[in-house]
């Protein structure tokens, strides 16, 4: 039966913790007894998209969203709204914040239907348990229409042409990813999801598996059959329990429906997907890292060259690909790359996931076209500064990406935007800092975030992020001299030329940057002045204490 | 299941050594890998046994020492660090007496560092084995580890 309703029911972190399963289990047993169990669907969703609003859910077909509920309410939603087409005005989603974030979005028209949607269109709308519902949405229609009608090539001609870029931070063309690894010598060749997902800021790859796993396992197999791959391995971090699970339960159905497995819909084509669970490592989120553990190792980068494309998984040509990546895929077969091209810029095409966190009054995802400017993902999508404060700075990319002051805000992001600044894109998350953040303290933060996360095996990056965390605790301890500003430049650009990975280049981009901009508050630091108040300086507090006691001594 | 029986659930190929290890560390009471367990784990798998103990040391999900029963996993990565992390962190040490790393007297909690969460939205989080705890402050932080603490027989 088609149920006549559906119930989004938000079931992210946040609203678990306020109650949003106990709050399902009193609306079903209320459906149960008014016998609407069969015409009211409760769908659970990662992110319905707001934050600190309590247990919220979305009612479909009316869009009528709420939030903050309590467990009675749900009797009276199922009254007066499902039963006699009421909505409860009291309890819809409202709050000052919202308001000012609705306005602000009628005003600058942002809700445009169909905008920018081409990679979260299913989350939240299908159960990500459902397979049936995947397909209502179009899903396994691009893959179907591979193996019936089309041919590998021109599976990765219409990725090639549409300008897709990777995902995962370096944006690197998928299409000539794929290319490389088609024509590379071998006969067993792979596809690995890089679902590792670790940089700090980021968690769209968690929303898309969560809340579409399908998806991804659709168009590995669109890329194992545009690359001669039969065997692909999604490699998911182990702290996203959700998300392995749902996967598990989608290959598993998949399989069962003929979209995987030996034969896929009678064709020749035959591909089989693994879920491979990390053990938590940030390293591993580094392709040749991710390879090595899913080989059984421990996670410790190679030597590049040669490429995964040429030698990745077991010495074999392999495709890695992110998550968001990934997920662009089947839409882009489904609707042409010129359909593609229409969205973002002319070398960054398509929409993009920024995550907007940080000092915002809501933070959280947002899927828009690459021509964004910053200014409208914090102040639009972000609705701006927490209490009324005045913006700092913001890091683009996550960890790994340039720290900037207001200056940039006009800027578009998309994936060349911050290039001549000195920024990446990375993996499209937004930090946004507000006056009470001490840039030194901010920095410190970040590197003792990679000195942590380090994997030991070279020594420019586990020798110099040690070196990196003493110098800058100098800043907020009050000892450092003035020239351990230029020092931590140069250990940090020591380290990009001669470390084995990336982890090892990234410390550089947050500090050069944060120098370049801050420069002053570094040179404050010296002087024993922290303009936001964070740094104690201690150090430089028990050097005068002693230095007075000198004084008065040798009186 | 005894370990033999969860480690041989399944095949005997490298690529399945991490799984194997979650799998026999799900099922320590102490919820940690044994020097006996990654014995057997070796031997099944035909790797030296330092190989084996090299990777379990090399993931932050694996432990080689006992553990409390709840694993506290507090997320000191750079957006939760702005939104109050270092506080978070330092209650956590005074209210459970421990140092990152160590159990609780009682065995009931073990303290440790996690890279990002992946919830940066509700910043600063922690992770309390699988559940996560977001928008921390004081006052939840201990509300939380209360209920813990009440729920255990």
């Amino acid at each position: 039966m088609i149920p006549l309703m559906h119930v989004i029911l938000d079931v992210g972190a946040e609203a678990e913790q306020a109650g949003a399963r106990k709050f399902r289990e009193v609306l079903e047993a209320k459906l149960r007894k008014e016998f609407l169990s069969e015409d009211v669907r409760i769908v659970e969703s990662a992110n319905l998209g707001v934050s600190g609003q309590g247990v919220c859910m979305l009612v479909y077909p009316d869009e009528v969203y709420y939030g903050n509920l309590k467990l009675s309410d749900a009797d009276r939603i199922v009254d007066q709204h499902f039963i006699n087409g009421k909505p409860v005005e009291e309890l819809f989603l409202d709050s000052p914040e919202m308001r000012r974030l609705m306005a602000w979005r009628r005003r600058e028209g942002i809700i445009k239907k169909g905008r920018g949607r081409v990679v979260l269109d299913n989350v939240g709308a299908v159960d990500p348990e459902n397979l049936a519902e995947y397909k209502s949405r179009d899903g396994f229609r691009a893959l179907a229409e591979a193996v019936r009608g089309g041919t590998p090539e021109g599976v990765l001609d219409t990725v090639k042409r549409s300008g897709l870029r990777g995902r995962g931070g370096a944006g690197f063309p998928t299409g000539m990813k794929w290319e490389a690894v088609r024509e590379a010598p071998g006969d067993r060749k792979y596809v690995i999801c890089n679902a590792d997902e670790g940089e700090p800021g980021t968690f769209k790859d968690r929303i898309i598996l969560e809340g579409d796993p399908f998806r991804v396992l659709e168009a590995m197999a669109l890329a194992g059959y545009a690359t001669g791959a039969e065997e692909g391995y999604v490699y998911v971090r182990g702290e996203y329990r959700t998300s392995i699970d749902r996967l598990e339960n989608a290959i598993r159905k998949s399989r069962e429906a003929g979209y995987l497995g030996r034969n896929i819909l009678g064709s020749p084509f035959s591909f089989e997907v693994r879920v491979k669970e990390g053990a938590g490592a940030y390293i591993c989120g580094e392709e040749t890292a991710l390879i090595e553990s899913l080989e059984g190792k421990r996670g410790t980068p190679r030597l590049k060259p040669p490429y995964p494309v040429t030698e990745g998984l077991w010495g074999r040509p392999t495709v890695v690909n992110n998550v968001e990546t990934l997920a662009n895929v089947p839409p882009i077969l489904r609707n042409g790359a010129d359909w593609f091209r229409k969205f973002g810029t002319e070398r960054s095409p398509g929409t993009k996931i920024y995550l907007i966190i940080g000092h915002v009054v809501s933070p959280g995802l947002v899927e828009v076209e690459t021509t964004t400017s910053l200014r409208e993902l914090i102040y639009g999508y972000g609705g701006g500064i927490r209490g009324r404060r005045r913006l700092k700075a913001v890091q683009v990319g996550g960890s790994s990406g340039g720290i900037f002051d207001p200056s940039v805000l006009d800027e578009a992001m998309h994936f060349d935007a911050l290039k001549e600044k000195g920024g990446i894109l990375g993996s499209g998350s937004m930090l946004v800092m507000d006056e009470t953040t001490c840039i030194v303290d901010m920095v410190h933060g970040i590197l003792n975030f990679f000195l942590h996360e380090s994997c030991g095996a070279c020594f420019p990056c586990r020798i110099g992020n040690e070196r990196l965390v003493r110098t800058v605790n100098g800043f907020r301890s009050g000892s450092a001299r003035p020239s351990d500003i230029d020092l931590l430049e140069e250990i940090a650009s020591a380290m990009k030329v001669a470390s084995y990975c990336a982890l090892g280049q990234s410390p550089f981009l947050p500090l050069s940057t944060a120098i370049r901009y801050f420069r002053e508050e570094f040179e404050e630091h010296v002087n024993g002045k922290c303009r936001a108040g964070v740094c104690r300086f201690k150090v430089l507090k028990e050097r005068q204490e002693a230095r007075r006691w000198t004084v008065v001594m040798s009186r | 299941m005894t370990t033999s029986q969860i480690i041989r659930s399944l095949e005997p190929t490298q690529d399945n050594l991490l799984a194997i290890l979650h799998r026999v560390q799900d099922a320590n009471p102490a919820n940690f890998l044994d020097q006996p367990e990654l014995r057997e784990v070796a031997d099944y798998l035909e790797l030296p046994y330092s190989f084996v103990y090299g990777v379990a040391t090399f993931y932050s999900m694996f432990s080689v020492k006992p553990r409390g029963r709840h694993v506290v996993r507090v997320c000191a990565s750079p957006p939760c660090h702005l939104m109050g992390g270092r506080t978070i962190r330092d209650e956590l040490r005074e209210y459970l007496g421990v140092e990152f790393g160590d159990t609780t007297e009682d065995g009931l909690f073990t303290l440790e560092l996690s890279s990002c969460l992946g919830t940066c939205g509700i910043a600063p989080a922690m992770m309390i084995d699988g559940e996560i705890f977001g928008n921390l402050d004081g006052v939840r932080l201990r509300e939380i580890l209360d209920r813990k603490r009440r729920e255990e027989p």
